[in-house]
Formats: structure tokens, sequence, C-alpha cells
């Protein structure tokens, strides 16, 4: 063991080097294009998915802004039907569905690892190239007259309206076999890298739920793909599959989509609610209360979300017999995520809390989740959600746990392993102003979507009563304070890249395994083969110096 | 090669040309300790991926019992109209060259270089036959007009896809209604299987140009293996397409 | 039935005024769950705030191992089973009071297109977007669409349900307040180009948006009267003024402008009498067609039949009476 990794000096180029951060082992942007290091992957994947996020985020603004009056203001509805498409399609599929497990799982699953890459080094990069290709025909897309089917490209709708549907369902397609391969790649490095010591049992718990992501990419994204590939060839072939002028069911296509998108959802969720596991852990000290329990709600989850697709589908037509069946499985749903709330909410009883930035993230995701899964309890039973069923309720559940949880977590994720990433540090009390802006924008913009949604405003309107037009107002108002949050927030971290503060080997005291290599990583990550002796959260077994700082 | 890329080759693959230490040979790739690992894992990765490729052609099987159960005389008059011997030839030759694939691992592991080519060969060979017989009944669907959707009923030229002039097909016209349905499904299917093999087409030359080269051996073999599990896999999944297009001809029950 | 525990069901600060015998299960148990939710949030985000504080780290502190409460653990695991269990059966119970119809609940077909309803009575009488219901009586909506998925919503009956092409569904609501409730399309359907008038007035714009009706429960007798008159010309008005009314109703304002911009099909303005080019390949081969009562009339009942070169074949057809048809013909005669 030991001889392999001092084996490799002499190379001249920095290799193996120990005291060369991977950032500085090689310059130049095609050292950066052609990279195999899975962290300089995992950063290309961060940059890319936060050009898309701005670039969604600023149609979400658009469409709140549209709905800030009734009536035509600064676009016509068919522009309108564009623009909160195109908001649905790449923040779904260009930007959360990569953003933890692509970008930081990329960064951090190696190095929590104790291994020195992912399995397949080249297919990482593979990977993300394709996403590029995907993310390519969706810009072709985009100027080509984009597409007005909403995210979910229903059929019949799809497949007659105008636009550049066939291009943006490609995208879709390519972009989801980037997420298969991803997921392949770190069942295996899971799998088989592990570093002497490192039993399951011990497995961080951010890795438990990549590795029950990484299950759910593998299993149901083949299925969006036999979709959109037949959702294509209907439109270009008219094959008639989803026509029902042909013969075929347009609710075919609704079951085939949902049993791809509601895993998909937990594909968005489930590395949030991992990275919290993290920072609640490193923030209070100690392990999180019930491991095992944690570990196997996860899973659980991952295999709920296949057999309760249908609850989309409530009132598509399907028998009421299918609605009674997904309405019991769907309740299922609540009980592992009421153990992982439990366990988080117990972990913080008798510990020692530091409310550092990261950790403010973590405690903002537990109480947005709490409303956004509650608030799923009225979906999840029939008599309400023939009520609620695609309207702003719909919307607001949907946003509470998309972005309150997962894109809340995806923020800790940033500040928390942001030293380990770039070795700079970036200014805890801006940090954290930044954090109570967009915390009061988030819950301005999506709480009175749910009232809304209750009082009957369907989704997807250009037009409204005007009844409904003081919540649209304040909901908008919202948006505008969540822009400046977010857009002050990328500024801190750009100004901190310029000219942050050298960051210590572990500011936040943790005693993850990922902090136990030097900040930042080395080309392999260690500078000796780790054998880890304790598990991750062991804070009682951790040595002082371990924790502290340097 | 440019130098970053050769850098980056050297980067990963440093011990090429070099003296090699004890266990690290240079096909073991730098972040693998052991021989076995890294073999594990690239079977691991192929079963994950085979995982994949099941449920993206599971949406069609799907699809296709719907269907089936709708409109079952059409189903049952689809395919009486496909060719039964051709099928059968045609799973024939798959199957005999998933043999050929696992004989081609075989040999590799043990070493036998000039018979794993020969197998490989064989293959490859049988995989273009596939292909050939596979273009041979699509010619006739397209010919008589048995075609998906909309298309069905115009005879249609394979290669530009134009209508055949002065064609009619009464062929068409003296099937059951929703009869398209059964041709949609069948040319998605077997379209995307023919896929898969051509794709397994290029992989399996890649495979031979590389056991050309000598960089297989009795201690790794592991390219040849992954390869033909992903064969076997194109081969099952036509197994399962044979019997669902050509031979079933139940109408169902309430049909008599 | 729903009502178990004997609560008084609290006045709903955020649902529409309920219309339907059915809708007060459903608030009851949409407050029951709003309740619940709250009191979760509300003792979870204190117990965190609260300890946060508390806890907060001292210099000195002893990194501790976590405590195991085993039976906390298996409670708040087994706990929650029992209580999703009854909201599923509360919730599918009252869900099937709207799913199922009594054998003599009065049956409307709703068909759904881009972008209005039209509501057929039992006697064959057909309107658009505006539905007169009697009151107290069970009523059994069949639901269907002309083009693409719609959703027939009626916030008020705290119900709605898909309007899938090739597919009958169903959806039952028993109106018990007189008075008038919106319906709204809650399935996307798309928008015209542009920014025409909506078919309902007073109803919001915009194509989807813009698919509102107005359902009137009306006692019994006053119904009775109004399902027996036919669609006839209203009193007071001339023939081009009917067709103008019908050209609203009929939503064919969202596609034909009457003032020459564009729209998702072709302006009416001039067009009368004069000649048109048709997308011949859609048309069976013909080149054009004069604009004249033959044409619109076949339009009218099967509008692909003859396509407009330079748009799509998207209007669905039109089960207009003739005197319907004329009456919009002599409105088309005064769009010079």
């Amino acid at each position: 063991m030991a001889a392999i990794t001092t084996d490799h000096k002499g190379h001249g180029d920095g290799h193996g080097d120990p005291n060369v951060s991977y950032l500085d082992v090689k310059k130049g942007i095609m050292s950066w294009l052609i990279t195999l290091d899975h962290k300089r992957i995992g950063i290309m994947y961060l940059v890319s998915v936060m050009t898309f996020f701005v670039f969604a985020g600023v149609m979400a603004l658009l469409v709140r802004l549209k709905l800030f009056t009734p009536g035509r203001t600064i676009m016509d509805p068919d522009t309108y039907n564009r623009v909160f498409t195109i908001h649905g399609v790449v923040m779904v599929f260009l930007f959360i569905i990569p953003a933890i497990p692509a970008a930081l799982g990329n960064f951090v699953l190696p190095i929590m690892l104790g291994a020195k890459d992912v399995a397949f080094p080249r297919l990482n990069l593979l990977s993300y190239y394709i996403y590029v290709l995907g993310s390519c025909f969706a810009i072709f897309s985009l100027v080509n007259g984009a597409v007005d089917t909403g995210w979910t490209f229903y059929t019949p709708y799809s497949t007659t309206t105008n636009g550049a549907v066939v291009a943006m369902v490609m995208g879709a397609f390519i972009a989801g076999f980037s997420s298969i391969l991803t997921g392949v790649n770190f069942i295996v490095t899971i799998h088989k890298l592990r570093a002497p010591g490192l039993t399951w049992s011990r497995l961080p718990l951010f890795l438990w739920g990549i590795y029950a992501t990484s299950i759910l990419q593998v299993l149901a994204t083949p299925v969006l793909a036999i979709t959109l590939l037949l959702l294509m060839l209907e439109r270009v072939l008219d094959i008639g599959i989803f026509d029902p002028h042909k013969g075929g069911d347009p609710v075919l296509f609704q079951h085939f989509f949902w049993f791809y998108s509601h895993p998909a959802v937990y594909i968005m969720i489930l590395p949030g609610m991992a990275i919290v596991n993290e920072l609640i852990a490193t923030f209070t000290h100690r392990k999180i209360m019930g491991y095992r329990a944690v570990f196997i709600s996860s899973l659980a989850l991952a295999l709920f979300s296949f057999l309760v697709w249908a609850h989309h589908m409530f009132v598509s037509g399907q028998s009421e017999y299918a609605n009674m069946v997904f309405s019991a499985l769907t309740f299922l749903v609540a009980i592992p995520s009421g153990v992982k709330v439990f366990n988080w909410t117990g972990t913080l009883y008798k510990a020692s809390i530091w409310v550092a930035s990261p950790m403010l993230y973590a405690l903002a995701f537990l109480f947005q989740f709490c409303i956004g899964g509650l608030t799923g309890l009225f979906l999840a039973m029939l008599a309400t959600d023939v009520h609620l069923h695609d309207t702003y309720f719909v919307v607001a559940h949907f946003h509470y746990v998309m972005v309150g949880s997962t894109v809340f977590a995806f923020f800790g994720g940033v500040h928390f392993w942001w030293p380990k990433i770039t070795g700079k540090l970036y200014p805890e009390r801006t940090a954290k102003t930044i954090f109570w802006i967009i915390f009061v924008g988030y819950n301005t913009v999506f709480l009175p979507q749910f009232v809304l949604g209750s009082r009957g405003m369907p989704r997807r309107y250009y037009d409204y009563l005007p009844q409904y037009q003081t919540l649209h107002q304040i909901s908008t108002v919202g948006s505008w304070i969540l822009a400046f949050g977010g857009f002050w927030m990328i500024f801190m971290f750009i100004q901190s890249l310029r000219n942050g503060k050298k960051s210590p080997r572990n500011p936040w005291n943790s005693a993850g395994y990922e902090w136990g290599s030097p900040t930042p990583p080395p080309l392999e990550n260690f500078v000796k083969q780790p054998v880890f002796t304790r598990g991750p959260y062991d804070y009682h077994l951790a040595t002082d110096a371990e924790v502290a700082e340097d | 090669m440019t130098e970053a890329t050769a850098a980056a080759e050297n980067e990963h693959e440093h011990a090429e040309g070099e003296e090699h230490h004890g266990d690290h040979p240079k096909w073991l790739q730098h972040h693998w300790d052991t021989p076995a690992q890294q073999f594990d894992a690239a079977k691991i990765g192929m079963w994950a991926f085979l995982g994949q490729e099941l449920l993206f052609f599971s949406g069609l099987f799907v699809a296709y019992a719907i269907y089936r159960t709708w409109y079952g005389d059409a189903f049952a008059a689809g395919s009486h109209e496909l060719s039964r011997p051709l099928g059968t030839i045609n799973t024939c030759v798959l199957l005999f060259s998933s043999l050929t694939a696992a004989l081609a691992v075989r040999s590799s592991q043990l070493g036998k270089k000039n018979e794993t080519t020969v197998l490989i060969l064989l293959t490859i060979a049988c995989a273009f036959a596939f292909l050939c017989i596979k273009y041979m009944e699509y010619h006739v669907k397209f010919e008589h007009g048995l075609l998906p959707g909309s298309f069905f009923g115009t005879p249609r030229d394979i290669l530009t896809f134009a209508p055949i002039p002065g064609a009619t097909s009464e062929h068409a016209a003296a099937l059951p209604p929703h009869t398209h349905a059964f041709f949609s499904l069948y040319f998605v299917m077997t379209g995307l299987h023919a896929i898969h093999v051509i794709i397994g087409i290029g992989v399996w030359i890649w495979i031979l140009r590389r056991n050309l080269r000598g960089d297989f051996s009795r201690r790794y073999f592991t390219p040849v293996d992954v390869t033909a599990l992903y064969w076997h896999l194109v081969d099952l999944v036509w197994i399962y397409l044979f019997p669902m297009l050509y031979l079933i001809d139940y109408v169902g029950p309430h049909k008599g | 039935m729903i009502n178990l525990l004997g609560l008084v069901p609290p006045a709903a600060f955020d649902l529409p005024p309920a219309i339907s015998a059915e809708a007060p299960d459903v608030d009851w148990l949409y407050n029951m769950i709003y309740y619940v939710s709250v009191f979760f949030t509300v003792v979870i985000t204190a117990l965190m705030l609260y300890w946060v504080r508390k806890y907060r780290r001292r210099p000195g502190d002893k990194r501790m191992e976590t405590p195991h409460y085993p039976r906390l653990e298996i409670a708040w695991t087994v706990i929650p089973i029992f209580f999703v269990v009854f909201l599923f059966h509360w919730g599918f119970k009252a869900y099937m009071r709207q799913a199922i119809a009594a054998p003599d609940a009065l049956e409307i077909r709703v068909r759904g297109q881009k972008w209005f309803w039209t509501f057929t009575y039992p006697n064959g009488r057909e309107e658009n977007n505006n539905l007169y219901l009697p009151v107290g009586k069970q009523v059994k909506f069949v639901i269907s669409s002309a083009d693409v998925l719609h959703s027939f919503y009626i916030p008020g009956a705290r119900t709605k349900k898909d309007a899938v092409p090739g597919m009958y569904t169903v959806m039952v609501v028993t109106p018990n307040q007189l008075g008038d409730t919106p319906v709204f399309c809650a399935e996307y359907c798309g928008a015209p180009l542009g920014y025409p008038e909506p078919a309902l007035e007073g109803a919001p714009h915009g194509g989807h948006s813009a698919m509102m009706a107005m359902i009137h429960v009306v006692p019994q007798d006053e119904f009775d009267k109004f399902i027996k008159e036919g669609p006839k010309r209203p009193e007071g008005l001339n023939d081009a003024q009917w067709g103008q009314k019908l050209y609203r109703e009929n939503a064919c304002i969202t596609c034909h402008s009457v003032d020459g911009s564009k729209g998702t099909g072709p302006s009416w303005k001039g067009l009368w009498g004069s000649t048109v080019e048709l997308n011949s390949a859609l048309s069976g081969g013909v080149g054009s067609v004069t604009f004249d009562e033959k044409y619109v009339h076949e339009s009218v009942l099967k509008p692909t039949a003859k396509v407009v070169s330079g748009f799509n074949p998207v209007m669905p057809p039109y089960n207009l009476s003739d005197k319907q048809i004329d009456a919009i013909i002599a409105y088309m005669k005064t769009l010079k």
C-alpha cells in the first residue's frame, strides 16, 4: 500500500506530490477540459450547473414579474408559456439533478472514501461531456423557438404544438445518460474503493444518500429515456403510441413520465438530506441520532419512490382502484421522512452547537422540509388532492421540497466545502447576512402560494382573477428579495476566490473523513493511504488534533 | 497527441513504459490497489449498466402489454405478417454469437490470443448476418406498407422512404384496425435492438484491435469479459422480442 | 361521517366558499391536516431554536457520544403509521363520494377544447361556458376533450377531473348553494397568439388561463324552464348581433381576430367573398377556395377539411345548428 503512494515522485509534473494542491498541479484551460481528476470534474459541473441555475432563475423572475398584475404586461401568453417551460426544464434537467451528486458528490465522494479517484475516471469525464452535449441541444432549442409544453411534456399537447420540442426532448434524453453513467460510477466506487477500515456501518451518511440516489439514477432514468424517445418518434415519425386518434393512450405517457419523474424527485432530495446529515453532525460535534435508522430511511425512500408514481395522476382518469393503491402507498413516504426529521432534531438535544453559516442552511432546511413534507399529506390524501392538484398549492409544495430543502442544502454544502474546494475562506458575517435575506425572500415567495392554491388558483396561468392579486404581489416581491440574496451570494464567492483568506485544513473543526486530507487536497487526495479506525461522526473518539483547525 | 493530452494520459496510466513495482502492472489504473479490485469494479459497473438497459426496454414491454390487451386481434394479425422462418434463423444466429462470445472470454482467460481473434471475428460475423436478415425482413414490410402509425398502408422504398409510385397495399388494408400499433411497436423494439447490435459490433471491433495488439493476457481480460456481458444482454432482449412479436398469436379471451 | 371526533370544522381562511354537499368533508380533512401540520412544524421549529440556543458551543465542551433512545425511535416510526392509515381511509371515503354517481344523477356532458367548455344537457341542449344546475340534485359530469388535455376544476366543489381525448372521465358534484361559482381549466393547454378576448366575459386572458366557465346553481323549476328553451336568437338582437355573441361564446375570438391582426387562425376582417389560398397538401389537393356560405359551413363542422395556407390544422369541429352558422355568417358579412 504505502509503496504505491510514495512511488510516484519524480514525474516532474507534481503528480502524487502531497504538498501540491490539485489546483496547482497543472495550469491552463486544457488541464481542466481534459482532466480525469474527480475534483476538477466536480468543479466543472459546479460552474455549469450554477450557470444554468442563474439563467433559469432569471426566467422565474420574469414569470413572477408577469404575475405581479393580471392582464397583459411584459409578455404575451405564448411567450409566458415558453418562459415557464424553460424555467422548469432547465432547473430540473440541467441544474437540480446534477447539482448535488455530480458537482459536490464528485468532489467529495472519493475523498470521503479515502480513495484516489472514482472507479472510472474516464467515464466520469465522458458523463460531463454528455451533460454538455445535452445542454447544447437544450440551448439549440431555446434559440429556435423554444418549447411551450411545460417541463412535463404531456401528450398530446407536446406532439401537436409548435416549437423546437424535439431538440429540447433530445437534450433531456442525452442529459439523462450523463446521470445514468454518473450513477453507475458512484455505485461501483462506493462498493470497491472504500479505504481500509471503512465498513458499511461507518459509511458517511452523505455517501449513503448518494448511494441511494445512484441506484435511482441507474434504474429510473432509462424509463425516462425510452419515454422521451417514444415522444420524439411520435413527433417525427407519427408512430401513434400516445395519440388517441390512432388508438394510442395519452395517459400512458403520464405513467411512463412519472415512473421516472417521481423517483427523480428523490434523485433531487436525497442528496440534499445527505448533505444536511454532514452539516448537523459537524456543527453539533456528535453522531447523527439513529445513524442506522437514517440510512435505512434513505434506502426506504429510494424504494418507495418507485411505488408511488401515479399519485401525480389522481385526476387523470385512471381507475379508482389505482387511486386507492397509490394514495395508500404515498402515505408510506411520510414514515421515513418523519424518521429523518425526528432524528435530526433529536441530534440537537444536549449537543455542542455552532451556528456557522452552513449550519444556518441546515436549520432552514429542517424548518422548510417540515413544511414541504407535511403539505405532502394534503396531496397524498385523495379527497384533498383532487382539490389541490394542479394548483399553486402543488407549486408551493414542490418548491418547498426542491428549493427550500434541496437548494438550501446545496447552498449549505457549497458553504461547507468551499474551503475544501478552493482553499479559501469567505466572510462569515456576510454569509450569514445573505442567508437571512435568502431565507426571508424564499419564504415570502412560496408561503403565499399555498394559500393561492387552496383558494383555487390553477398553475401555469398567464392571467388570473383580481381576487388572487394581493397574494401574487407578495410572492413577486419575495422573488426580488430572493434574487438579491442569490446574486450577492455568488458575488461573495467570487470575491472569496479572488482575495479570500487562506483556509486552514479543517475550518469547521469537523471529524468528517474528507477533512483529514490537506485543504485543498493534493491530486490523489491524501498524503498517504488513510486507514479509518473510527466512524466519521465518532466525535467522542476523534482526537483533539483531528478536529483542530490545522 | 498534444502535450496536454499526453500528460493526462500519463497522469492516469503513469506506469506505462516504466518498470513496474510488484503487483502494479501497466493495465492497472493508478487508483486501484489490486487487479482483482479493478476487475470486480468493471463487472459491477457493467451489471449496473445492464440493469439500466433492462429498464430502458421495459417501457416498450409495458406498452406492448397494454396494446396487446387492447387490440389482441390486430396484434395476432400483425404477428402473422412476420416471417417466422427468418425470425427463427435470426434467433439461432444470435444464440450462436452468444456462444462464440462466451468462448472468446474463455480463450482470452487462457491467454490464447489467436483463438480469441477467431471467436471475436465469428461473433462479429454473426452480428452482421443478423442485421442482413433483419434488413431483408424490413424490406418486405416496407414494400407491403406494413409501417408504423400514419405510414401504415403506403408501400415505401426502404432506402429513400419515398412512397412507391402506383403501389397500393391490399395487404395492409385487409388487416384489422390498429394493426399499425403493432408495427409501431415492432419497428421501435426491433429498431432499438438493432441499434444495440450495431453498437455491439463497434465495441467488438475495438476489442478485436486490442486483442491483436496483445493487450490481453491470463491476468487481464476484463474488457473481453464485460463486452461479452453486454452482448449476452443484447441476445437476451431478442429472446424476449422473438416470441412476443413473431410467435404469440393469442387473440385474447373476450375475442374467442 | 368523517366528523369522528365530534369536532366542528373550523372556518377555512384559505378555501373558497363551498357550493356542494361533498365539500364540507373535504374541508374538514383539509383543516385537520392543516392543524396537524402547523402543530408539528411549530413543535419541531421551537425545539430546534430552543436547543440551538441552549446548547450552543462553549469553550471546553466535551465531545460526547450521541445517546440512543430505542423506544422513542420505535414510537416515532410506528405511531405515524397508524396515523397515516387513518388519513388514507378518511381521504379515500370522502373521495369516493365524488367519484361514484347514483343511478338517478343528472348527467351533464362536458367537452373541453382550446379554450372553452361545452356543456350538453340530457335533452341535447348545448351551451358554452355557462352551466345551469339545479340546486340539491346530484350531477354526474361525463368529461371528454376535443384536442389536448384539459382539467375540469370547480374550486367551490373541491374537485376536478382531467378531460382526456379519446376517453370519458366521470366526476360527481351535488350543488347545494344557490349562486354562481367559477370553473377553471387546471391542465395546461397552451395559448393562442397575441392577446385575444376570452370566450367568457370577465374571465382572465391567455388560452389555458382564459378557459373559464361559470356555473349558475338555480332552483329546480328555473332549471327545468332553462333546458326546455332551445338555442335561439336572444330577444332584441338581429342575426349579425347574435353572430357576434356566438363569435365570442364559442371562442372563435381566441383565434380569429376581426381587426386584421394575426392570430392562430386567419382574421375574419375583409374575408367574406374573397378568394383564400389553401394549404393544398392538407386540403386534399385543393389550392384555393371562395370564402362563401358553403366554405364557412364546412369549416365550422369539419375544420380540417380545407386549411388556409400559413395556418395549422388545429381548430376543433363545432356542433352548431344551421341557424347559428347563419348568424355567424351574417356577422362575418359586416366585417369589411
